[in-house]
């Protein structure tokens, strides 16, 4: 495993943890690239406050600024860190436990209608 | 270190092993307690299997190691990525017989893989995304009516 896999899920799960930069990777993922002046006018959130964090999720990796139209920044979401981030989650969300009971229920239902219709085909009334 | 790359559990189960292979290797089994809208399943190394769930959710396997009535290997995609991703975690079921009864096993692993080997190129300037596919398909357009 390369060792900074790690680096990266945390980079993600910081980032996820401020609800701005959540807001602002959400606009990202939502609606496509955008200039932080866009990101100001559709969320809550000061041109400054959005500068700052695109800052932030710039250095991480999670965005990368491109040019765009009239010379302005864009900035665009990075699929692969969030995609490593899944990989995390879905590890935590396998419910195998969960899974493997369903396994036991069913062998246990399926025996037990095995046993009835044995004691049913060889009873007194066929 | 906190990124979990393989799941291990192990239970007891109070049937005989041949019962146990059957509702792991047969579309009646899975669809019983695993897919609980349907299953399919070709089964031998490199043979495709599908579960099916009640909310539209497919999930697509390939069959990896079969050996009746020991083991059972299959790869699957990692839920959440996208449809042509490489990755894959890979499960496996192990049946010891136990008196009259089974110890299952099963171990997933391959959560903490990367999508290629060369890690600067998967996270430093992928713009892999929507907007490049849907550039392809303007690409694609252009030529077509050209």
């Amino acid at each position: 495993m390369p060792p900074d896999l790690e680096a990266i899920a945390e980079q993600v799960f910081v980032a996820l943890a401020d609800p701005s930069r959540r807001a602002i990777l959400a606009e990202l993922a939502a609606g496509g690239p955008a200039t932080a002046t866009d990101l100001a006018t559709r969320l809550p959130i000061t041109r400054q406050g959005i500068a700052k964090h695109l800052a932030t999720l710039e250095l991480a990796g999670l965005v990368t600024a491109e040019p765009g139209e009239r010379r302005r920044v864009r900035y665009r979401l990075q699929s692969a860190p969030m995609q490593l981030a899944q990989q995390f989650l879905t590890a935590l969300a396998r419910d195998w436990d969960g899974q493997l009971q369903a396994l036991a229920d069913h062998l246990d239902t399926s025996a037990a209608n095995e046993r009835a219709r044995h004691r049913r085909a060889g009873g007194p009334h066929g | 270190m906190g990124f979990p790359d393989r799941i291990e559990r192990t239970v007891e189960l109070a049937h005989p092993p041949a019962r146990v292979w059957a509702a792991l290797t047969t579309p009646e089994g899975l669809a019983a307690w695993f897919g609980n809208k349907g299953a399919s399943i070709d089964l031998r190394p490199g043979g495709p299997a599908e579960l099916l769930f009640d909310n539209g959710f497919h999930q697509n396997m390939r069959v990896e190691r079969v050996e009746e009535p020991a083991v059972f290997g299959f790869t699957w995609q990692i839920y959440g990525l996208p449809e042509d991703d490489p990755r894959r975690t890979y499960v496996e079921f192990t049946l010891e017989p136990t008196g009259s009864g089974t110890r299952l096993t099963v171990v997933e692993t391959g959560f903490a893989q990367l999508p290629d080997a060369d890690h600067g190129t998967a996270f430093g300037g992928n713009t892999d995304g929507w907007a490049t596919k849907l550039g392809e398909l303007g690409d694609y357009l252009d030529r077509d009516a050209a």
